[in-house]
Order: structure tokens, then C-alpha cells, then sequence
């Protein structure tokens, strides 16, 4: 028995060096990083690290007079280990400040977990539950980009009246951010007189989707997809080997980089699939131009084009540097006068001018966009239209939107 | 049952540990740990490896003393989580209500029942195959909460779980938190030492040894078996009510396959030859798991977390505990050689 008090002080020793480690230094202010580096989004979480590095070395890595340092934690996309993630940020890192995190159910785990800290300020990554900020938000939680129905915008309209589809099938994952996005979509779509006729739920990182391809109705004009990463490839790829011809609508992050730059022959299948999101590989804005020309630079071995996570977390990112310039990195007062700042910003960003609603939810540009092929052979989505100043009751008044119920697999309904 | 009779004394070598100043060390040790670390690492370090500790416990019991290794310990865990949030309360509103003295026995019974369950399906199985069986039970039953909708509310399972506020203390605060997880372990901890050398114990490791052998003198070695899963289900069960307000929520994520690896992990990395072997795992697993990406970084510090789980498993096959015991036998030989 003698043998476990050595290796627990051992151990317990290392566990205090560790933290003390992490004490801060008078002019450098650390900053929480919270990504998902583990399991199925990795590739997601890593391009969003992109973002926000780049965002801090288009600040030359300082802001309010101090140098920013980042303090990065990964979660598996669980909501489990983001509060584990986002716990040792703020109470063993001791940073003040959490930029994150990735996916939806985190965000709503850390929306809970913001309401126990109420000195500590969260600013989201790229986390789009629309409950995260829309009911019950935390008044330290702050979302500068939009939700995952905002990011559907314009797009049912789009396939509805342009593409002439009337009954649609759905397949996307089955948790709270594609509920949200089949939502945004089914929106517009149901509201023009469209029919969602079947829908499919399928867990993260299901590898075999034969069951939910035989489910899909022969007689659909099209089938909507909301699948992420190696989920949106593997779908892509047993559909067409099954003999799916039914033309495709895509959710933001099925028509991602990461869906586009993978190869294969899903690639014919994704050509002219209309999809909606906050960004748009070729909008030709200025803005959004330098912004690829930056990434590209910076991350020679990240993807062709920056994807919605490393935009995401730029922007959000960006907006704490923003708002630390704004009050000299003055965090004294538990940061009551960033927290000031930050609801009352308004800045431009790569995809256009950004502002907060009262839930300090993002109000920004959406992108309607179609699969185009390149010059050079590469897929890239092409803008087909712009909508400007979305907000997150869809332009909506806000009882008349939150009507509608709280989101979820069967609501809403059009069959 | 008629091997429990037969569990009466503690045998002498294990009073005589009792008394060891070494084991009061520990004991206070881990009693004054939370006066000096900070919350969180009394809450997200300590309490987190307690819990962990109490479920891969009921692993490396059933895996050291009976021979039989689950993976399923962690699913068993998990449904004991599940029935405090629907039985008690929890954020959606979809909770029972009921109090916690009611939920705390329905959950552990649940989870015991599902041992019992699992263990009589796995012990005609030998070796490799109950590992294969156990997972999966195990894979099933993350698959069943991630998708059945009516019970287990799905991917996103139940949040807003909080223990009881009791005798005026928040037991979700650290320090309480952290003492009633020592109590929990505590008590396992000492379960599973005195059970190991009473009859029931003695008999189970002869079972595990050479289950002919136990049959042809009488024993009753599916009953022996069978009682060695259900006490292997109470302790998962504890370990899950604490990790369900540990966490405060309840998802598939908490029982997926990663996590039932995790708790295999941590016996086999601790060493499963002894009690202690699970704990000593834990504490090393969960400080990995929380500090590697301070060592490391952020993209390489699980092929750190990896690479010591091998070098460990690889130099000593009995875990950290073996590690440990080889080095006080050379230090010994080397102390006495002078």
C-alpha cells in the first residue's frame, strides 16, 4: 500500500506546476482558444484555429497595449468535454476572456456554463444553435457571427422558385445545429409552398448510410443535405454508388472546403447544388478577396479557401481585439467595460459589416451560393445572390418567430 | 445466495495493512489534498479522478479477481446517469422530480440490474470474447440513448443536473463534492479489498484460476460469476450518479465507445492486480487528459496521451502499479546488497 503516496505527491506536484505556469505576466493577457481538435470535426476545429491565429496576427498579435496569448483547450465536440475544456481555461488557466466554441450543443453547454461566470466574457467560435443566444442566452455569451438558420437565408427561396423544386427530402445529422439549419431552410422553402416529405437523422461519424438512402422517396425533386466533414464525403459518395440521381441542396458546411476539396467522384454529384452560408469561396468583394490572400499566405497547408470555421472564429475573434483596443486591455473591473463594448460594436469583416442584436446574436451578410467548377478544375461556390443584414428571426418579428416552437427533429413540418 | 454466508472475517494479512502508517499517510494525504489545491484542481482534477477511479474499480475487479473483462462498466455507469435525470430533475422539464434519496437507489439499482444483465449473457463467454460481447452491449446501448428520442432525449441527453443541497452545503461545490467522491471511492476502495480476501473473494480468484476445478469441489461458479457482476454494477452505479452531477448533464457522448476504452485505459494503465491500480490509473489519466495540451500543444498532445499509455503498457503489464513495485524490489535488493 505504501506505493500510491509517492506517486500521488509525484503527481499532485505536477499538477501544481503546471497551473502556476499559467499565471499571467504583467503586459501579455492571455486569451482562451477553445476548438474541437479530437474526433469527427478535427479538420473543422483546426481551420478554425486558422481564423482566429489570423485574426491575431493581422493585430500584430497585440491588442489593447498588451500582447495577446493564446491558452488553447480541444474538446471532442461533446458537450461533455466542452464544459471540461472551457472549466480548465477559465479555473485553472485563469483567463478572462473564451473564444469558442465549434459546434452547436457546445455552445449551449458553454451558454450554461457562461451563467456561472458571470465575470468571465465568452465569445463564441462558430457554435450556430439558435437557442444559444435566441432563449435563455447568457449575458456574457456573445455570438458575432450568425446562427444556423441564419446561415440558411435566401437559399429555400432560391430552390423553390429558381430551381423549380417542390417536394424535398432531408438528411442531416442528428443534433441541434442541423436541426437548426433544416429549420432556416424549411422556413423560406415551406412558406413559398414547398413540401419537406421524409426527413433522416443520422448520428455524427455514421459510416454507413444505406438504410437512410433506401428511406429516400423515388418521386423527391431534390434532397437536402446538412452533413459535415467525413459525414457530408461518405453520404456524397454511397449515394451516387447506390444510384442517387436526385439533384442535391446543400447545408452551409456540406458545400464547405472541407466537403469540396476532398476528392472523388461526389465531386459531378455537388456540381450546381444551391446551398446558403456566411461565406462564399468567389464573392469578389475587396474585403473577402484579401481575406483568402491573408489565409493563403499565412496557412500555405490549410484548405483552397478559407472555410466558414476559420471565418467564424476571425470575426469573432477579431471583435475581441477590437473591443480590448476599444478599452486599453483594461479587464480590471472583472470586464464589465468589455462586455459594454462589445454589445455596442459594430465592425466591417471579411464578409461584410457585423452587428449585435439585443441577444448579442451577429447580424450580418448571408450568401446564396451554387457549385460551380473552376478554371483549374476545383470546385468553388459561386455567389448567386446576396442577402444583406440577416438577422436571426429571419427577418421575422421576434414573437410571431418564436412562435414557431422550439427547434428540433420534428419541428418544423410541411409534408 | 449461498457463497455470501460464507463471507465473515478479514483475513489477517489484511488487518495487518490496516494498520500500516503507510495507508493513513495516503488516507490523509488525499483528506487534506482539497485544503491546499485549488477548486478546480479539487473539483476537475481530483473529484473527476475519484469518479473514474470508482468505475474502472469495478472494472479491475471483475477483470483481477474474476477474470472477466468488461467493457460495458461505463455503459453501466451511464444508465445510472440517465435514470437520475429522468427520474429527478433536469433543464428540459421532462425529469420525475422525484427527491434524491428515491432517485440515487432507483439508479444504482438500474445500473446493478444491467451488470447483472450483461455479466449473466457474458459469463459463458471466456477471454476475448467477453471483452467482444461486453462492447457490444456497450456500443448498443450509446446507440440506443443517441437515437431512441422518447427516454434518452437523443444526441442531446439531459443537462441542468445538480445534486442535492443538503445540511446547508451545495455538494456540486468542490470541497463537499470532492469529499462525498473520496467517500464514495473510499468505501468501494475498502469493499473490494475486504471482499478479496473473504471467502466470496478467495473463491471468485480460485473460479477465475480454474473454473473445473471449483465446479468439481461444489462450487457454484455461475452463481460466484454472476454475484461478482452485480457487485461490479453497484460501484459502476455510485461512479455514474457522481458523474452525472459531476458533469451536470448527460449525453450518448458520455458513454460512447472512446469513453468505455477510456475506463479500460485507465484499469489496464493503473494495473488491475489491486484496488489502488484503478485510482492510481485515473489520477494519471485525468491529469493527461487536462495538462498534455499544456506539454504538448494543441495538435500533437493526444500522441503524447498515446505514447506514455504504450510505454506504460509496454514496460510494465501490470500497469503503474507494477511499474511501482519493480522499482521498490530493485531498490530493495540494492538497499539490503550494501
Amino acid at each position: 500500500m505504501n506505493f500510491t503516496r509517492g506517486t500521488l505527491l509525484a503527481t499532485a506536484g505536477f499538477a501544481l506546476a503546471a497551473h502556476f505556469s499559467a499565471a499571467n505576466a504583467e503586459d501579455t493577457l492571455k486569451v482562451g482558444l477553445m476548438v474541437t481538435l479530437e474526433g469527427a470535426f478535427t479538420v473543422l476545429g483546426e481551420d478554425g484555429k486558422r481564423g482566429a491565429e489570423l485574426a491575431l496576427k493581422e493585430h500584430n498579435g497585440m491588442a489593447g497595449g498588451k500582447k495577446i496569448e493564446w491558452v488553447v483547450a480541444s474538446s471532442d465536440a461533446s458537450p461533455d468535454s466542452a464544459v471540461r475544456a472551457v472549466r480548465k481555461l477559465v479555473e485553472s488557466d485563469g483567463v478572462q476572456i473564451v473564444v469558442g466554441p465549434l459546434s452547436g450543443d457546445e455552445g449551449l453547454a458553454v451558454k450554461d456554463y457562461a451563467k456561472t461566470q458571470p465575470n468571465v466574457t465568452f465569445v463564441n467560435g462558430t457554435s450556430a444553435a439558435a437557442d444559444t443566444t435566441l432563449r435563455d442566452p447568457a449575458p456574457n455569451f456573445f455570438r458575432f457571427t450568425t446562427d444556423g438558420a441564419q446561415w440558411m437565408a435566401g437559399v429555400g427561396t432560391y430552390a423553390f422558385e429558381k430551381k423549380g423544386y417542390k417536394n424535398v427530402a432531408t438528411v442531416a445529422e442528428d443534433y441541434s445545429f442541423p436541426y437548426t439549419q433544416v429549420f432556416g431552410f424549411m422556413a423560406e422553402f415551406c412558406k413559398a409552398g414547398g413540401h419537406v416529405v421524409s426527413k433522416s437523422w443520422v448520428p455524427i461519424g455514421n459510416k454507413d448510410f444505406s438504410s437512410v438512402i433506401a428511406a429516400i422517396p423515388a418521386d423527391v425533386d431534390a434532397v437536402y443535405v446538412a452533413l459535415g466533414g467525413a459525414d457530408g464525403v461518405n453520404f456524397l459518395k454511397q449515394y451516387q454508388q447506390a444510384g442517387g440521381t436526385a439533384p442535391l441542396i446543400g447545408g452551409s458546411i456540406t458545400a464547405d472546403q472541407s466537403v469540396l476539396s476532398s476528392q472523388g467522384k461526389q465531386k459531378d454529384a455537388v456540381l450546381g447544388m444551391p446551398s446558403a452560408g456566411p461565406v462564399a469561396d468567389a464573392w469578389d468583394d475587396p474585403r473577402w478577396t484579401k481575406f483568402v490572400a491573408d489565409y493563403k499566405a499565412a496557412f500555405p497547408d490549410g484548405f483552397p479557401s478559407p472555410s466558414l470555421f476559420a471565418q467564424g472564429y476571425f470575426v469573432n475573434t477579431k471583435a475581441v481585439l477590437l473591443a480590448l483596443d476599444k478599452i486599453n486591455g483594461d479587464l480590471s473591473d472583472n470586464g464589465v467595460k468589455l462586455r459594454e463594448t462589445l454589445a455596442g460594436l459594430e465592425f466591417d469583416t471579411p464578409t461584410g459589416p457585423v452587428k449585435l442584436d439585443k441577444n448579442r446574436n451577429g447580424i450580418a451578410l448571408n450568401f446564396v451560393t451554387e457549385v460551380a467548377e473552376g478554371a483549374d478544375g476545383g470546385l468553388f461556390n459561386k455567389v448567386v445572390e446576396v442577402k444583406e443584414a440577416v438577422n436571426q428571426t429571419l427577418g421575422q418579428p421576434e414573437d410571431e418567430f418564436l412562435k414557431l416552437g422550439v427547434v428540433g427533429r420534428d419541428n418544423p413540418s410541411c409534408p | 445466495m449461498s457463497v455470501m454466508e460464507t463471507t465473515t472475517g478479514v483475513s489477517a494479512e489484511a488487518r495487518s495493512m490496516a494498520g500500516s502508517p503507510l495507508v493513513w499517510g495516503v488516507a490523509a494525504l488525499l483528506l487534506v489534498y482539497p485544503l491546499v489545491a485549488t477548486p478546480f484542481l479539487t473539483f476537475q482534477v481530483g473529484g473527476y479522478a475519484l469518479i473514474l477511479g470508482t468505475i474502472a474499480l469495478s472494472l479491475s475487479f471483475l477483470a483481477g479477481y474474476g477474470g472477466m473483462v468488461s467493457l460495458s462498466q461505463m455503459s453501466a455507469a451511464g444508465l445510472a446517469g440517465y435514470v437520475v435525470a429522468i427520474f429527478g430533475f433536469n433543464s428540459f422539464g421532462s425529469g420525475f422530480g422525484w427527491p434524491w434519496w428515491l432517485v440515487v437507489p432507483i439508479a444504482v439499482l438500474a445500473s446493478t440490474a444491467f451488470s447483472v444483465g450483461v455479466g449473466l449473457l457474458a459469463i459463458r463467454t471466456e477471454g476475448i470474447y467477453t471483452i467482444m460481447i461486453t462492447l457490444a452491449i456497450g456500443v448498443a446501448f450509446f446507440l440506443l440513448a443517441q437515437q431512441n428520442y422518447a427516454i434518452f432525449n437523443g444526441h442531446s441527453g439531459f443537462a441542468g443536473i445538480a445534486p442535492p443541497v443538503l445540511f446547508g452545503l451545495n455538494w456540486r461545490d468542490p470541497l463537499p463534492f470532492y469529499y462525498l467522491a473520496l467517500f464514495v471511492a473510499a468505501v468501494f476502495y475498502l469493499a473490494v479489498v475486504y471482499i478479496a480476501r473473504a471467502p466470496f473473494g478467495l473463491a471468485l480468484q480460485a473460479i477465475r484460476d480454474n473454473p473445473r476445478r471449483m465446479r468439481a469441489l461444489g462450487y457454484n461458479v455461475t452463481a460466484h460469476r454472476v454475484a461478482a457482476w452485480a457487485l461490479a454494477g453497484i460501484a459502476a452505479g455510485f461512479g455514474g450518479v457522481l458523474l452525472v452531477w459531476f458533469n451536470g448533464r448527460i449525453s450518448p457522448g458520455t458513454i460512447g465507445v472512446d469513453r468505455l476504452i477510456d475506463i479500460l485505459v485507465i484499469a489496464i494503465v493503473g494495473g488491475t492486480r489491486r484496488p489502488a491500480g484503478a485510482f492510481l490509473g485515473a489520477i494519471f489519466f485525468v491529469l493527461l487528459d487536462t495538462y498534455a495540451i499544456n506539454v504538448m500543444g494543441a495538435e500533437r498532445f493526444n500522441t503524447l496521451i498515446g505514447v506514455l499509455f504504450l510505454a506504460i503498457v509496454l514496460f510494465s503489464p501490470d500497469g503503474l502499479l507494477g511499474l511501482w513495485e519493480k522499482a521498490r524490489r530493485s531498490f530493495a535488493t540494492r538497499g539490503s546488497g550494501v
